[in-house]
């Protein structure tokens, strides 16, 4: 999961036309059909078995993260909240530990700022948001930065392959 | 926070709340997938389909798909770009930023003074750093003199990517 820092490189399986023109074609409108696999398979022009284990390895090679539904829990009750840390270099794989232990956190990315580490909390009820943070702050000891979102402009998760 | 109440008309009931939590880590990869959830929910599959749409069309559920590892398809450069923009022409502007092909996400939120004067947000992924660079430069010129000041954080370990999990 680590890519090289600097050079901006991370060392990738190789990925085949097929597989790219299967991420495009799962991206997003996967259908509400009793068979949808087979339906997306005959779109792209190969066998349901064969989308099955490409999709299968594809998520195995983590080059894909997950294949469902993406929830904007928000719209039921819920939150996000993407939140910071100051950790020090010396501790940072510990406190990366202790960070992605709870479940609530749902991505979490190191980056190049005295802010390093930033991670986006879930929780399935906004009070759960002050219960969480208040967690990490007691294992970490270092105080969470959180910057709940005020509005939102944009947001588009697909990227071409 | 007035943002986090449930917006009307979305409102998700217990099963669909069985739902999320069945289908957040991922759909089954087996021929009918609605299918298997429904024989572990107690329902009908057709319910399960009938509740994906509704949470579809409401906007619970954004998309239903593949999430790329963004690194692995080749967007080896993620910067998140962040803006000290004059808080009376924030929300103009945050909707012409999130309008630019590139932007894949974009947000207004709270500034923490002094350690952090920014407040808008907008995510920029790209094959290198000097493509990051031009397409930042791209959005300053597009903000002008209602920004202060802006900065990019490059990411350099992706530490942990799950996405939801919300308990049962």
């Amino acid at each position: 999961m680590r890519e090289a820092p600097a050079s901006g490189r991370a060392s990738v399986a190789p990925l085949d036309e097929v597989d790219k023109r299967l991420i495009n074609a799962l991206q997003g409108g996967f259908p509400l059909v009793a068979e949808p696999y087979r339906q997306v398979a005959d779109a792209v022009g190969m066998s349901e078995a064969e989308l099955l284990r490409r999709l299968d390895s594809l998520l195995e090679r983590r080059i894909l993260t997950r294949f469902g539904p993406m929830f904007q829990i928000e719209r039921a009750g819920g939150a996000f909240v993407l939140a910071a840390l100051r950790v020090p270099e010396a501790d940072f794989e510990r406190v990366a530990a202790q960070v992605n232990a709870f479940p609530e956190v749902a991505h979490n990315y190191r980056r190049e700022h005295d802010l390093n580490m930033w991670f986006v909390l879930a929780t399935a009820t906004p009070q759960g948001i002050a219960e969480i943070i208040a967690a990490i702050e007691a294992a970490t000891g270092l105080p969470v930065f959180a910057f709940p979102k005020e509005r939102e402009y944009f947001v588009e998760m697909k990227l071409h392959a | 926070m007035p943002e986090w109440k449930p917006v009307p008309g979305t409102e998700i009931d217990a099963t669909d709340r069985r739902l999320i939590v069945a289908t957040q880590a991922g759909l089954p990869r087996v021929s009918r997938p609605y299918d298997a959830i429904a024989e572990q929910l107690g329902i009908g599959g057709d319910e399960v389909m009938r509740r994906l749409q509704r949470m579809l069309d409401c906007g619970v559920i954004r998309r239903i798909g593949a999430v790329p590892n963004h690194y692995a398809i080749g967007y080896t450069a993620n910067g998140m770009s962040v803006w000290d923009v004059d808080d009376s022409r924030v929300d103009e502007l945050g909707l012409k930023v999130g309008a630019l092909e590139f932007v894949t996400h974009c947000y207004r939120r709270p500034r923490r003074l002094p350690d952090w004067p920014y407040n808008l947000f907008a995510m920029v992924h790209s094959r290198n750093r000097e493509q990051v660079a031009a397409r930042v430069a791209e959005i300053a010129a597009l903000l002008g003199d209602a920004c202060r000041g802006h900065d990019i954080l490059y990411s350099t370990a992706i530490l942990k990517k799950t996405g939801l999990r919300i308990a049962g």
